[in-house]
This record gives structure tokens, sequence and C-alpha cells, in this order.
């Protein structure tokens, strides 16, 4: 069970006080979209085996949603950051480059 | 023989303020005059408390009578920002845990570290399968948990709390 | 014959005895015995039977790896099956029986089994019951149904309660021997938050019976000193009988703490499950003594050789009088040295090794006790009981070379590091070919959050095996001082997998590997032949490890012998997967505090007190009560029902609807908001005014719906269905979080806060006048308004939208003055008949009405389209959550199903979820169909079968006459019709 630090109230905690919500950096195709577009926005997931950007909602605590970098086979976190981002952040890279070289 | 009580507490006057934090402690300082709280603690003047909820959140906790003006107030105070002023005083019950032992039995209920709650710190969390909020008070502690679940929180603390307690 | 020996035990008080039955039969024991022990004491070596062949056995171990001595423990609900009875300690009154075999344990039926073993091999089942299907419903099933399982579970409530712990340390050391202490007092000493767990009753492990000098104490004094010291620092917390589970991702692991298993009191919580986070787990979890696979291994009275000394040093328990010790290692001599110390015989060692002469060989060769080098078991005699042995050339085919007569052999086949914790969560092993032992591979550690290793082993567990050895590693573990210790020399180990290397098939039927499940040499090897290769298959093929010691004794012979059958080496075959927990938890335990009252949340309204007294039935909606109907005395549900529908149409009735969500949306980009998050526009809709909004997920799917009221230019109130409360707000956070961060707007979950009670029936209006205050006329609060203001002495807001078609007020009021509110219209109401009416009244009046439910007319797969609610999906917005996905082409087709009115027409009510029949049949051969039906109701106000349903392209074949099947019965004709019901102008709301 995963322990991850919410960024938004500083507090580090269990997985059964979060709640998941699947890959992070999606972005939305709305209606002017082609289905190609709508079909990976809506649909397809890499699934990776390696550093894996993700959702969370810190749900019984300050309810805010969050990001994590997190290794889905080592369990490794490299790092949280805010839901407010489009990209992850340098920091966070920095930390899984850094993370993969050891 | 245990000296562990556990009793709810009357309601009590809450309000939610939602908006940028600088907005909301200017507001609440000025009205409440307490310390803008800092993240996840608490501040108190007299009877009123200010609590850090979220990072754009803030809940004041005073006198269930007073709600209501205290609320005009802060709205008044924010008029010119972007912020909401809601009374939820109804929505919510607070226990208090007081007594030897009110650590362990709150440990059997929730995911939390109490050695690293700090004195005015409002931990919220998971109590059992509800969310909940705890904090320190005097010699124990109270928590508070939404209003419909209050009968499953007090058989939850009876449940659990040591015999005799 | 097993028996108590007139000295000695160190655990036991023999001033204390204790009162116990077994099989009904009253036995005495002493305070400290395990069952086990007391069992043997009183002459019962018999204690059970095995699985498959219902053979007789006794134990082999003395801890919680034990396979054969299961127990049924208590009775009624705290009747326990399947309790070792090596772990169990012995309390007044225990009540025990064995299991698995019938009629009785002395003479069991099931032995035939045995007798016919040869037909009973590896994979027996999966081949014979293959075909004809209808023997196995008929013939096998029920054969093996009796035949199956170990003990019978009860059928009481469980009379007990559990709890859980939830507890955060730096430094948690699982065991609590000499190395387990050593590593906690080490972390003790550094400062951190320690936790150390003892799966037995007191401290100090094997040493205690093994003896060593540490820092010049006898090891006795040196636990007590290590126990004391750690029990006074204030950093430390000590658990005695708490049991290592499971350890899982990110230092997660589950402790089981027995509370009362172990003594008569039964007050207080039965077990504690600990759910400990922890900055590194210490496993000092020591080793498990392997047995040695020879013909006839299973006879009661061949036990582990550290089991013996255990029985003779711990409780005064002799196994048996004579006693031929067979090993290929040196630690089956502190066995002679314990057992001749006691007054017991060793008939002879029998050393599977060509030669021996290390200090303790030779120690033991001076007591004169008889030692044959180089030689094995070729078969042990007896049935019940051991009555010999005979004796063969270890490298030989197992030629009888000479018959030893004894009551008992303790066998050791070198010891196996209990690597279940290191390895739960990753860690990986190697094989040490001089040690013949998997052991933990510190370089591949099962790795924490920050990606380094959060397990670390100590002693016996990291493979270890003499004091010296233990200490160092475990002080090496966290870095502090190592005792001072020393050092013995021993002569190594004889790898010896069969016994002899040569036996043919004759005697390796009769090598039990898995006691338990009855998994012998030849089983594994016929796998291997039969192409179970690979250890997983071979383990499920042959059921070796699965019983509930999973393969404790076990697993390292069997696939010793499996590599053997594929000549390749024990590393190239691999362990099959370590899983928690490490021994078998109780299912309460896992529950923890969650039963009766507080097994799950029960959310109640404020209303909730006052329906319980008026004699509610109760439904359950998500975590709510909510009250289905209110009967009378004597009346049915149906009837009830069908008063208070009758009576709200006619009359006067009122529904508690507190458990609407309600949710603030504020700011100046709401209304932008509320456009995007329903499909009609929410921005236009006036100051004082309602609207009904659908709410649909990004694959246009609708997910909840609701009236929407707006407060002013920057607020609106959103009531969202009963269950969509917290799953709406979150959705709204979501995007307001994660997509639209820039957008100024506020959500404020007002849900708690309200209580909302509606008022409906054409007396609505005149039960709120007589409690006077606002002005509630069509004028001043026409339908699809709302307004605060007063209603007698209370303030509250009032909502003109109506869920039944009659003239109806929705009361929203704070949640404490709910009840207050209820009584007084309950009382006002009075003299216009107000009657309560519960959901399903109210299911019934939406359904005459044509209004859809979420989660009766919608299943995640309907988009509003579908439903004929085109009407509230709005034209002009260029987008809106759902919009890209409704207009993908699946939508657009002409045949999709689609929602209508069925009338039977026999005025019967159709079947919930029956389906619309279609001619022919599909590729799978099943039946087509054109539709089904998702609401349905016996209508009290027209007094016939209603239904709603999706029919394809429906709406299009109104009058068209179709068929729904029956369970159980021929189909039924229905009229598909316009899905309004009742009132289809709306003129009853609207007054």
């Amino acid at each position: 069970m995963l322990i991850l630090t919410c960024p938004n109230c500083g507090l580090a905690v269990e997985e059964t006080e979060l709640s998941p919500g699947g890959e992070a950096h999606l972005e939305r195709f709305g209606p002017t979209s082609s289905d190609d577009a709508f079909e990976e926005y809506l649909f397809l997931r890499d699934n990776v085996k390696g550093v894996h950007f993700e959702r969370w909602r810190h749900a019984y605590g300050c309810g805010k949603w969050f990001l994590a970098a997190r290794d889905t086979a080592t369990l490794q976190v490299f790092g949280t950051y805010s839901a407010q981002t489009k990209a992850p952040p340098p920091d966070i890279l920095a930390a899984i480059k850094k993370g993969k070289n050891t | 023989m245990s000296d562990l009580s556990i009793h709810a507490l009357p309601p009590v006057g809450m309000i939610t303020l939602r908006g940028a934090m600088p907005v909301l402690t200017k507001a609440v300082t000025a009205v409440t005059g307490c310390d803008a709280p800092a993240m996840r603690m608490s501040t108190r003047a007299g009877d009123v408390t200010a609590m850090w909820m979220e990072p754009d959140e803030m809940m004041v906790v005073c006198t269930y009578d007073g709600a209501n003006e205290m609320a005009g107030r802060l709205r008044v105070e924010m008029a010119d920002d972007f912020a909401t002023v809601a009374v939820v005083s109804d929505a919510r019950q607070i226990f208090e845990i007081n007594g030897t032992g009110g650590e362990t039995l709150l440990a059997k209920l929730m995911p939390v570290d109490f050695a690293k709650l700090g004195a005015t710190e409002v931990r919220r969390t998971r109590m059992a399968q509800i969310p909940a909020a705890v904090w320190r008070n005097s010699d124990g502690f109270q928590v508070m948990c939404f209003r419909s679940v209050a009968d499953y929180a007090t058989d939850l603390l009876h449940t659990v709390a040591p015999v005799g307690g | 014959m097993s028996r108590r020996l007139k000295t000695g035990g160190r655990l036991i008080d023999r001033s204390k005895p204790v009162e116990f039955t077994f099989d009904g039969k009253t036995m005495r024991g002493y305070e400290g015995d395990t069952l086990a022990s007391a069992l043997l004491a009183n002459g019962q070596l018999v204690m059970g039977r095995s699985f498959k062949y219902h053979r007789p056995r006794s134990v082999v171990g003395s801890g919680p790896e034990e396979p054969n001595a299961l127990m049924q423990i208590g009775a009624g609900g705290r009747f326990e099956p399947n309790q070792r009875a090596t772990v169990q300690s012995l309390w007044n009154g225990l009540v025990a029986r064995s299991q698995n075999a019938w009629p009785s344990l002395g003479f069991d039926i099931g032995r035939v089994n045995d007798l016919g073993a040869r037909f009973l091999p590896a994979g027996f089942y999966y081949k014979t019951f293959m075909a004809p299907q209808p023997f196995w419903k008929h013939v096998f099933e029920p054969v093996i149904r009796k035949a199956a399982g170990l003990g019978a579970a009860t059928t009481e409530p469980d009379a007990d309660r559990y709890e859980f712990e939830y507890g955060f340390y730096d430094t948690l050391v699982v065991g609590g021997g000499i190395a387990g202490l050593t590593a906690a007092l080490g972390a003790m000493r550094a400062g951190e938050r320690v936790i150390l767990v003892e799966s037995r009753a007191e401290f100090g492990g094997r040493a205690l019976v093994d003896g060593a000098t540490i820092d010049g104490n006898d090891v006795v004094d040196w636990v007590k000193d290590a126990v004391q010291t750690l029990e006074d620092a204030e950093n430390v917390r000590l658990i005695s009988r708490c049991e290592g589970s499971g350890v899982y991702d990110h230092g997660y692991v589950l402790c089981t703490q027995d509370l009362t298993g172990f003594k008569a009191d039964k007050s207080g919580p039965r077990e504690r499950i600990l759910r400990l986070r922890v900055g590194r787990v210490i496993t000092a979890t020591g080793a498990i003594e392997r047995p040695l696979s020879f013909a006839g291994n299973d006879v009661p009275g061949v036990v582990l050789a550290s089991a013996m000394r255990d029985f003779v040093a711990n409780h005064g328990v002799g196994i048996g009088d004579r006693t031929v010790i067979v090993t290929n290692n040196d630690d089956a001599y502190r066995t002679a040295k314990v057992l001749l110390d006691a007054g017991l015989r060793v008939a002879a060692i029998v050393d599977a090794r060509p030669d021996a002469d290390s200090a303790i060989v030779n120690e033991i060769r001076a007591l004169g006790v008889n030692v044959h080098l180089g030689r094995a078991i070729a078969k042990v005699h007896g049935n019940d009981r051991v009555t010999g042995v005979s004796i063969c050339l270890q490298s030989g085919d197992g030629a009888v070379m000479q018959e030893i007569r004894c009551d008992a052999v303790a066998m050791s086949g070198g010891w196996s590091p209990v690597v279940h914790l290191w390895s739960h969560c990753g860690g990986k092993l190697w094989w040490d070919t001089d040690r013949a032992m998997f052991r933990p591979d510190p370089d591949h550690p099962p790795r924490g959050t920050d990606g380094n290793g959060f397990v670390v082993t100590a002693g016996m567990a990291s493979g270890a095996l003499t004091p010296a050895e233990v200490l160092s590693d475990a002080a090496k573990a966290v870095g502090s001082d190592v005792p001072h210790c020393d050092t013995v020399e021993e002569g190594g180990i004889l790898p010896v997998w069969i016994m002899p290397d040569g036996a043919g098939p004759d005697l390796r039927a009769k090598m039990w590997l898995d006691y338990q499940n009855d998994v012998k040499v030849s089983d594994v090897r016929l796998a291997a032949q039969e192409g179970f290769e690979s250890v997983e298959h071979a383990k499920r093929y042959t059921t070796l490890g699965m019983a509930t010691d999973q393969g404790k004794l076990s697993n390292i012979n069997g696939l010793a012998v499996l590599a053997d059958r594929l000549d390749t080496t024990i590393p190239q075959v691999g362990t099959t997967t370590f899983r928690p927990p490490y021994t078998p938890i109780t299912i309460g335990a896992l529950a923890g505090e969650a039963r009766g009252s507080v097994f799950q949340p029960l959310r109640k309204t404020p209303i909730h007190d006052w329906s319980e007294e008026n004699g509610a039935y109760w439904e359950p909606v998500g975590h709510w009560r909510r009250a289905y109907c209110y009967p009378k005395s004597g009346e049915s549900h149906e009837a009830a029902v069908a008063r208070e529908v009758k009576n709200t149409r006619e009359a006067l009735g009122m529904l508690d609807a507190s458990t609407l969500g309600k949710l603030l949306v504020r700011g100046p980009d709401a209304g932008k908001f509320l456009d995007m998050m329903y499909t009609n526009m929410m921005s236009t809709l006036k100051p004082g005014r309602c609207r009904y909004g659908l709410m649909c997920d990004e694959n246009g799917f609708l997910i909840d719906d609701g009236v929407v009221a707006r407060i002013d230019e920057d607020s609106w109130l959103c009531h969202t269905t009963t269950g969509g409360a917290d799953r709406i707000h979150a959705w709204m956070e979501d995007w307001l979080q994660c997509e639209w961060w820039d957008w100024q707007v506020h959500v404020v979950n007002l849900t708690e806060q309200f209580a909302q009670i509606a008022v409906v029936g054409p007396k609505a209006r005149a039960v709120l006048e007589k409690l006077g205050g606002m002005d509630v006329s069509a004028e001043t609060l026409p339908f699809m308004a709302w307004a605060d203001g007063r209603l007698g002495a209370f303030d509250v807001r009032v909502f003109r939208i109506s869920f039944s078609g009659e003239l109806s007020y929705e009361i929203a009021i704070p949640a404490t003055k709910g009840a207050a509110l209820w009584q007084a219209l309950i009382d006002a109401g009075a003299e216009f008949g107000v009657m309560p009416y519960g959901t399903e009244a109210l299911h019934i009046m939406r359904a005459e009405k044509g209004f859809i439910m979420i989660g009766d007319e919608t299943d995640g797969t309907v988009i509003p389209q579908d439903l004929g609610l085109t009407w509230a999906i709005s034209k002009k917005k260029d987008d809106y959550l759902g919009k890209r996905g409704q207009m993908r082409s699946e939508f657009q087709k002409a045949d999709r199903w689609k929602l209508v009115g069925l009338e039977t027409t026999d005025g019967s009510a159709l079947e919930d979820g029956a389906y619309a029949i279609a001619d022919g049949t599909n590729a799978n051969g099943q039946r087509n169909v054109q539709g089904r039906v998702t609401s349905t109701y016996l209508s009290p106000t027209l007094n016939r079968g209603i239904a709603m349903g999706l029919v394809e392209r429906g709406p299009d074949r109104i009058g068209e006459v179709i068929r729904f099947t029956r369970i159980g019965k021929n189909p039924v004709e229905a009229k598909i019709v316009d899905p309004v019901f009742f009132d289809p102008a709306g003129e009853k709301a609207n007054v």
C-alpha cells in the first residue's frame, strides 16, 4: 500500500486516504476533434512499466488533486507535484533521471 | 478503571470560507481576531477558531448562534474579492475524547501518526470508513465527522474503547 | 509412549495444573503447555489425519510450521478449525477436537484411500473428473465435497470482537530471539522509534533451548537483561504473541496479535491487527528445520530433531523412550544430548554423512551412543506409532543392513531460513550450496518509496547458523556493536533430498514431502514426468505446499526432488512465490472492528428518528437508509405504497428528501462552468428560478440529473441524486482543479447542512399557508421558482419543483431544525389528511409521469438522447462534457434502443429487467432481443401495470405490441406507448 505526499497540504498519507485518478497530463479533446484524437484522449493509455505520471486526489484530507511520478515496477516515487501543470516540472524530471542512474 | 470519556458536543457555529489564502486570512484576522493559521494548523482568539482546511479553504468555528452574523461580516469584508462564505453549522458533529488512552483509542481507527500531530494541527483523515478530522484539545482530542454518520461514529468510538472505558 | 518426564520443562509450572478436553476426553496439563505438549504428556500421540489418505498423524514440529496437528478449538461462537496444536497455549477449560477423521480419530473410514494410494497419484482428480459432465454434479461433486476440507466452519456468529491499530515506527523487528533482541537494542540506542514483535509468549527464541554464552552470561540471563533494557526504554515497544504476518509496499506491515486466544478469560478483543508503517523492517524470523525424505517418515513418532528437544526442554515431555536420530548435519546431535540429559535413550544416530568428527559428534559418541555414518533409514516400521527402523547405506538402493527397535525417530535435514517476510514484497534469494539453503540476497531487497531497500534480515533468517554468527549478523543489520559469543566449530551439512539416494519406486511412494496434503516424492517425480516442469505448475498439479502450512516444511525438499528429476539444479528450479500471511489469519481479525452496527457507515437524515418511530420500512440507498414506505399496523408493504401514492395524488404527502445532493457553485465563472457540466444552458437561468439539468461523462453517458436553482448573479445551487452528491462534488472539483484551474469557481457541498422536505399533493399549498409566513401562491412562487422566507417559526428556502407531477414544494432548512419543521408540517397537515410517503411511492409517481431515474433508465451505456431528453440538451453550446462522445457514430444509429412506455395487454406488471423478444437467434444460438424493461410498477393511480423500457426504434413504434420474457412463464404482450402515463399536460403540478 503506497504512501504519497500531498503537495497541497504537506502530509505523507497512505493509499486509503487517497483516490486514484489514472494517467496525468492528458489533453482534453472536445467537439471539434477528430475520431482518432478523441479516442486517444478517452481510451488510449500507455500503461507503462516504469515511470508513470498519475493523478491522485487527497480524498480523505484536503480534497485536492495532485500528480505523482512513480515507477510502476519498483514503486519508487520520484515526487509529487501540483495538478495545475501541463507537463512534469523540471525538478521531477531531474529526480527521475537521478533515480534511474543509481 | 480508565477515566476515558467520549462526549458528543452540542452544535457549534461553522463557516466555510473559500478563496485565495491571503484574502481569507486578511478577512478572518479582521473579523475574528484570529491570526492566520499555517498549513493544516489552527489559531484561536476568544471563542473563535480559524482552521486551515485546504490551500484555498478555511473554516471558522464560533458559537452556533453567532455564525450567521459572523458570516455576514466576513462576506462584507471580502465583498470585492472572489471568495465564498457558507454557514455549515448543521453539517457536522464534534466529539470530545478526554482522559487516558484517547490516543490509543483513536489509533485503532485512524491511519494517523499521533506523535507527529502538532499542538494546533487539524488532521483531516479517515476514521474507519468515514472522513473525519482530529485535533488536540486540552487533555484530549476532538474528532469531527459529518452529521449523517454521527451515530456510526459514536458506535465506533465506543466499540473500540477499552472495556470499562 | 509419549509422556511427561519426572523433571524438566522450562516453560511449564507444575504447581498449576490445567484441565482441558480432547475429543470429549478430559485431560490434564500444566500452565505453560501448548496443546501439543499436553496431548503428548497424556500419551495422545495421534492428533489428526492427513488430508488425502487419512493416515494417522502426530506432531512433526513444535512451532508455526506444524502441518499435522491441526485441531478444532472451542465451541459455539468461539469455534475455530485448523488451529495448530503446537502454538495453541493451553488454558483451563480448553475444548479441542481432532478433525478430518470420520467417524473417529482411532477408526477412520477414509483410511481406505491409503490402501488404494497407488490409485490416487498426483493429478488424479484432474485426470478423472473430466467427463461426462452430468457425472460431475451428481456423482463426483457430492463425494468430493464430503471428503474435502479440513476442519468445519462454525454456523454461529463469532462471539468475539477484533480491532486494528495503526502504528508508525522507524524500525520494526520481527522476531524476539537473540537476533531480534540484538537488532532492537541497536535501533533503541540509535534513538529510533522501535517496535519488536515476537510470535511466542516469551522472548529468546531457539537459543533458550540450544544454549549459548553471550557477553560472558548464560543466554537465559542475557535475554532477561535485553528484554528488561528494551522494556525500560521509552522509544521501544515490545509485543509478544504477535506475529509478523505480511510485508507490503512502502514499509506497510501487518502484524497479528493474539489477545485472548491463549487464556480462559475472553473479555476484550480476540485479536488485533497492527497496521504498521515503518521506515525499515528487520526480519529476525529464525529458521525452520527440514524433514528428511525416507519411507514412512510420516508415521506418528517421527518428528523433527529440534522439535523433539523443544518438547523435552520446554515442556518436560518425551515423545518416545527409545529414539533413533537420523540426520545429515551436526545440529541433530544436540537432540541426543537433551534426550540423554533427560534420562531418555538414544538407540542410534543414523548420519548420512560418510564421516563426521566435530566436537559435538565426538562428545555424543563418548557418551556411548552408537553412531552409524554413511547410513540412511530404509523404512520406518509401525502404523499408528513407530516400532522400529531399518537401516541401509545412504548411497545404496535401500537394501536393509540392520533393524533397530525404537519408538520415536528424530530427523534433521538441515535448516531453511524463514525468508517469507523478506520475500513478500519482492526480496530476492540466492542458493547457498555449502549450507544447502536459500538465503536472502541483500543486493536485491524489497524497495520503498525512495527506491532503497526497506527490509533487512538478521540472524538465522539471513542464513546464520551458530549463535556467534547470528549475533554478528543481527548487529550488522543495525550497525551496532557485536555481542561477544564464542565460535564453536561445527561439521558441515551433506545435502540429502531422498534417503537412500538410490531408493526405488516402492520406497519413493512412502516418502512424504507435504504431510498435510499427502504429497510424496513419487508425486513430484510424476508431475515432472508429465511435463509440469515449472515449480509453480508442479505445485498446483501435486498440491505440494498448498496446505494451511503453505509448504514451510516441504517446499525445499519438494523442489530438490523436482530439480533432481529434471536433471537440473535447485536454484534453476527456483521457489514458488511467498505470499502473505505467514500463517493463516482469521477473517474476523481482517474485518477489524467492522461488524454489527459498525459494519458499514449508516447515514441518517435529520428526520430518520421520526421515520423510525413511525414504522418506516427501510431501504438502503448507498450508505443512507431511506424509508421505503410507512406501513400501518397489519398493512403489507404493497398496500402501504398504494395508499401513500393515492393519498399524495388526492390530498397531501410528505417525503424526506434530505439525502439529495446540494452543491453550491459560485463565482464569476460559475455560469460558464455549469454550462460545461450540464447538457443544458444554466448560465441563462434567471435568479429565483429552477431548471432540470442533465450531467454526462465524456463518453456522453448520462451520469446524474437534478434541479438547479440560480441563487444570485454569481451563485447556483445544484441538486444531485442521493447517490450522486459526493461523486458529483468530486467530479466538479476534478474539472476545476485539473482542467480549468484558471476559472473562478467555488464548489461547496451543502448536502449535510440542510434537511429537505417535499410537501406534495393538491393540499400542499394549503398546509404551507396554514403555517403562515411567506407567500407561496402561484403568482408569487410559480412552478420552477424558489424563494427564501419563513414558514411558521422556521427560516426556510422553498423550491416549487415536482418529481411526482403534483403541486409540490421542497423545503430546505438547516439540518438541526429539520425534524421540528417536519413535525410542524405533519401537525398542520393533519386536517388535510397528510401522510408520509417513502421511496417506492416516489418511484411509482415519477414513473407514472415518465420521469427517468438515474440507475433505472441509465446504466452507463445510455445517453440522454436515448431517453427522449433532447429538449434538455442545448444546441447553442459549442461544448459540454459528453458532447463529443455523443457525436460518435454508434449513437447516431437509427436502431438504438430508446425510451418508451409499456403497457401489458392484460394489465399486469412486466417483470423488472425483462427482455423484449425479437425474431431469430444470434450467433451463439441465443434468442434475439429488441429491448428491455427499465422500470415497472403496478400503478395505484391507474390501477394497472405500467413500465418504462428501452426498445429498438421505440418512439417510432408507438402502438405496436411486442412480447416480453417472464421467468418461468410464457412471454407476455405489451403495447409500446408514450412514457407519460399520467397528466401528460402537466396541469396538476402547475397550479
